[in-house]
């Protein structure tokens, strides 16, 4: 029988926390993420998860006391939003070039100033360059899905790297919807435990985590190496989330896309790519906009690191425009997603038109009609033949 | 040279003797100890935050100049003055 919860997105997260059997959690509480990782110290106070609950004075402090955690070869779990997410930024760096497959819940929200506590990209976004697989869910049920997943790609031996599994903030981390649990044992079958073949704290075969790779001495001139292994761990987690997303629903009868999925795009002329929740809301538009005569699909971006280059490329080869979707910006040039998707296609022999649009910022509502009227203007591009206004910020009180 | 498929994926280093070399060449001034006014009191021995101050079979404090930075702190702790900061320039050999 069917085990379904009625879940907010930060319960969702603890659950699969407590079924993935995840050994230190360190977190300190930022709005909307808390609820989650109260939840858990709630599992671990009850005993139903054997987990040690670190409490810290900073999110500074949540990841390194992870770091240390994960190094000894212990599965770990973090979570944070905005301001705690850039206070980490130092150890997002850490964890990543230490290669420890650390598994965060980002609820992401908007970063001050001016101060707003809702739904925004930007925290996120702005860690690219960390060295962090990111993925963004839709809704309570891929988030509880990715994390049992995540940790099985992350911990794989050819990949060690982080994960942050984004939702966005109140739209998912406090609306309640149903999520399927597996049960335990068939999570255990999906999910091994982590084994870490070179444990900090193994004493008989002692190791140093981090050594100064200095670039005067040839025996330790190894940083330039290093960072390219970790782009080389990133190109085979794009192939390993594929190979566990198809796993996963063959075990579970689940599949939410795996680098990204597209939804009705076989023969459309435009597309609309967007990451996070801003995806289910599209399918409604383009069923919509399919019944009344528009060749339109919708692109869900789930792992924004690894970019889902090699997909977008093929996709790009049916499609005449692209409408993206960016809830997040970097100032002095274009939303991220934008800047991404046409770094990808710029050396397609054939490229659609690419059109940026700007919306949501701060959690400012995304109507239905906003959404329409994106796809719409795209149709217009197109029929002109080329992008009028590259980047649009859409619902801009002007 | 190696490459980068004989180190392993995580930078993780072997404990070693100068991993990134001789850091006593870092040094400018240099602790000598004056053994006439030591009084064995191994304060310098306790407080070196490198740990290169070693004990010699008399009693004595010993610094391995291999890898001291000459940050003065012994010289600083020393009660009885017996350590003297001395320019780097009048040494030949760390």
């Amino acid at each position: 029988m069917k085990n379904i919860k009625m879940l907010t997105a930060n319960d969702a997260v603890a659950y699969a926390v407590k079924l993935a059997k995840v050994q230190v959690v360190a977190a300190y509480p930022i709005t909307p993420q808390t609820a989650c990782v109260e939840r858990i110290s709630e599992f671990i106070e009850k005993g139903e998860l054997k987990a040690e609950f670190i409490c810290v004075e900073s999110e500074h402090s949540a990841l390194s006391a992870v770091i240390g955690a994960s190094s000894c070869g212990v599965r770990t779990f973090t979570a944070t939003s905005s301001q705690g997410l850039a206070l980490m930024h130092e150890m997002l760096h850490w964890a990543a070039g230490t290669r420890l497959p650390i598994v965060m819940y980002v609820v992401n929200r908007a970063l001050a100033a001016p101060w707003s506590i809702w739904c925004d990209h930007q925290d996120s976004l702005s860690q690219r360059d960390t060295g962090w697989l990111q993925f963004y869910a839709e809704n309570n049920q891929e988030l509880f899905d990715t994390v049992l997943m995540s940790y099985k790609i992350c911990e794989d031996e050819e990949i060690l790297l982080p994960a942050m599994i984004c939702a966005d903030a109140f739209i998912l981390s406090h609306a309640t919807a149903p999520v399927s649990i597996p049960s335990p044992k068939d999570i255990d079958d999906f999910l091994p435990p982590y084994d870490l073949k070179l444990a900090l704290d193994d004493i008989e075969n002692p190791v140093t985590y981090v050594p100064t790779c200095a670039p005067t001495r040839e025996d330790s001139d190894w940083y330039m190496e290093y960072k390219y292994l970790q782009q080389d761990a990133m190109l085979k987690a794009a192939k390993k989330i594929k190979e566990v997303c198809r796993e996963f629903n063959e075990k579970f009868g689940r599949f939410h896309g795996d680098l990204l999925e597209k939804y009705r795009c076989d023969d459309a002329e435009v597309v609309i790519l967007s990451m996070g929740s801003f995806a289910a809301q599209a399918k409604d538009v383009v069923d919509d906009m399919r019944r009344e005569g528009f060749k339109v699909g919708a692109v869900k971006i789930r792992t924004f690191r690894p970019f889902p280059v090699d997909d977008l490329r093929q996709l790009a080869k049916n499609v005449k425009a692209m409408a993206i979707v960016d809830r997040g910006f970097s100032f002095g040039h274009c939303g991220q997603l934008f800047m991404e998707v046409k770094s990808a296609l710029y050396n397609l022999p054939d490229r659609p038109l690419v059109k940026g649009y700007v919306m949501g910022l701060g959690g400012r509502d995304i109507k239905y009609s906003d959404q329409r009227y994106v796809i719409e203007q795209t149709f217009k591009d197109l029929e002109k033949g080329f992008v009028e206004r590259e980047i649009e910020w859409v619902n801009l009180r002007l | 040279m190696k490459s980068l498929r004989e180190i392993p994926k995580s930078p993780i280093a072997k404990p070693d003797i100068a991993s990134v070399g001789i850091t006593g060449n870092w040094r400018i001034f240099r602790p000598v100890i004056r053994k006439e006014n030591c009084k064995k009191c191994l304060l310098c021995w306790l407080y070196c935050p490198d740990g290169v101050i070693r004990v010699d079979e008399e009693g004595y404090p010993e610094i391995n100049y291999h890898f001291c930075k000459g940050c003065g702190i012994c010289a600083n702790e020393c009660p009885a003055k017996a350590i003297e900061m001395m320019g780097e320039s009048g040494y030949e050999e760390h």
